[in-house]
């Protein structure tokens, strides 16, 4: 019988925390018209954003490196290696872009935005933010929430191009491909509705789960800071996993019937 | 005059624990209302209570006449402006300077130019004696400068009620004294209604004009100064006296020691 009064409190928990993280959601989403709040979302675009940059085009320079490495080797085992500049450029814009520079940003930008709001609460700031009538989602939430959104799409779009011209680096520069060939194909073969479209829509998709995620384990983190340390864990591991998981179900939606 | 806040036989509870049982206070207009009792027992409860940012199970809040409880989430906001809490950690915000934390609610709430808030943040600032750090940090600032300073931006709307939480924690005695005048004398200078709640007991008996001592769920006794140091209940003599044991007991409740550590058998 504990077991089963356990489940259903471990899934009641659940569900009233999705309540809760739907509430601030909305509360975060309609608090965008404020003039006030664009500066307060441009300072927060640097700082999820731009402040990101150094590791997503690093990350991106070397996983076109490899890839087209790891490409030359098996097409040129069947004279293909022609075909190496779509190989990347379509891995990149259609998987790697959106996943690989999604789970970066988890780790580097919303760890961050989790620590941060949940200091803010352990400090007391949200609570003086209330009792000084400011809304903190207002405040708070909706600008870290909205520069999200913004970057992690450009982000992507950075990652992939970066991605794109390590793989030249290394396919045409050092291994000796065709420069033609591999722009020519990869201009014939990139489709901009199916591969990047759909690529900028994974990534918004994975941007509003992740910064979601992070806001919300922030905003509700038990505020000492084993609660702090816990929720930045969280924001991690849950937002890689729900990155991963539908990664496979839009690629499913977006390629997989055809 | 009338009274600023009035709660009338609130009931509050947090998961199965109660914290309040009954409990009724009044804050009048103008004066300085001290409310006491042990570490953990909700005092900073009772200032969220007030605040709106928690809702008494049973029982009224209500701040100049209006019920607190049953406010829309607009009409809460709009009220909150007419009072500020000054937080036991200062709360200030740690990305902005003492000057941009003290014009922060002027910026939110009012359309005036940078010059007015610039010259209304440092008279603020001179009434708490920071004007000479306005471009300094809160992580530059010692514990009792950030209170002060946070003193500063409560104040800067020209507030009706202030709350003070825990306003003399773990102060140096000059940092004390410097608040404990700062109290008196904003809430007299700016017609101020102030509601302090601590365990400083000397402190407090100084300046309050009325107290409340909370314990064990309810009021166990109110009353000024000077009927609070007389006052027969075996309570409020341990609380004013700072007595190891008493009604309050020294032991968390536990089985007997001998019981537990020999079965008995010694």
């Amino acid at each position: 019988m504990n077991f089963f009064q356990q489940v259903g409190a471990n899934t009641l928990a659940r569900l009233t925390s999705i309540g809760r993280a739907a509430l601030m959601l909305f509360g975060a989403i309609f608090a965008m018209p404020s003039l006030k709040n664009i500066p307060l979302t441009i300072r927060q675009v640097y700082v999820v954003g731009v402040q990101s940059l150094l590791i997503i085009v690093v990350s991106g320079l070397f996983i076109g490196m490899v890839m087209a490495l790891q490409g030359y080797t098996i097409l040129v085992g069947y004279g293909a290696e022609g075909s190496l500049g779509p190989m990347v450029a379509l891995s990149l814009l259609r998987e790697l872009g959106p996943v690989v520079t999604a789970l970066l940003f988890a780790g580097r930008a919303g760890s961050a935005l989790t620590a941060e709001i949940g200091l803010m609460k352990a400090t007391e700031q949200l609570s003086s933010l209330e009792m000084m009538a400011v809304d903190p989602l207002r405040r708070v939430v909706a600008p870290r929430f909205w520069a999200g959104l913004f970057s992690m799409p450009a982000l992507a779009m950075i990652f992939s191009a970066v991605g794109i011209l390590g793989g030249h680096l290394v396919g045409v520069d050092w291994l000796g491909v065709d420069s033609g060939s591999y722009w020519s194909l990869m201009q014939s073969t990139v489709e901009l509705q199916k591969d990047v479209i759909n690529g900028v829509l994974k990534s918004l998709v994975f941007a509003l789960v992740v910064t979601w995620i992070a806001i919300f384990k922030g905003y509700d983190s038990v505020p000492t800071s084993e609660g702090i340390s816990k929720a930045t864990t969280e924001t991690v591991v849950f937002s890689s996993l729900a990155v991963l998981g539908l990664d496979f179900v839009l690629t499913a939606l977006m390629f997989g019937i055809e | 005059m009338g009274n600023l806040v009035e709660i009338d036989n609130i009931t509050f509870r947090r998961g199965e624990r109660v914290i309040y049982d009954g409990v009724s206070i009044v804050v009048p207009k103008g004066k300085i209302t001290a409310v006491m009792g042990p570490s953990g027992i909700g005092k900073t409860t009772l200032l969220k209570l007030i605040g709106g940012q928690l809702a008494p199970e049973m029982g009224d809040i209500r701040f100049d006449s209006d019920s607190i409880v049953s406010m829309s989430r607009s009409e809460l906001y709009k009220t909150r402006r007419r009072m500020s809490m000054l937080f036991q950690s200062g709360a200030l915000f740690t990305d902005m300077t003492v000057h941009d934390n003290v014009a922060f609610p002027l910026r939110e709430h009012t359309k005036l130019d940078e010059d007015i808030i610039s010259t209304i943040v440092a008279l603020k600032l001179q009434a708490v004696g920071l004007r000479g750090a306005a471009q300094m940090k809160p992580s530059e600032l010692s514990g009792g400068m950030a209170r002060r300073a946070a003193l500063a931006r409560s104040i800067s709307l020209d507030p009706d009620l202030i709350m003070y939480d825990e306003p003399f924690a773990g102060q140096d005695p000059i940092s004390m004294g410097v608040l404990v005048k700062l109290i008196r004398e904003l809430n007299d200078a700016l017609d101020l209604t102030s509601i302090v709640v601590t365990h400083d007991v000397t402190e407090v008996l100084t300046i309050a004009d009325y107290i409340y001592i909370l314990a064990d769920k309810r009021i166990i006794g109110q009353g000024t100064a000077d009927e609070i140091k007389n006052s027969d209940s075996a309570l409020v003599q341990q609380f004013l006296k700072g007595e190891a044991d008493g009604p309050v007991p020294f032991h968390y409740p536990a089985a007997d020691l001998n019981e537990s550590l020999f079965g008995g058998k010694a």
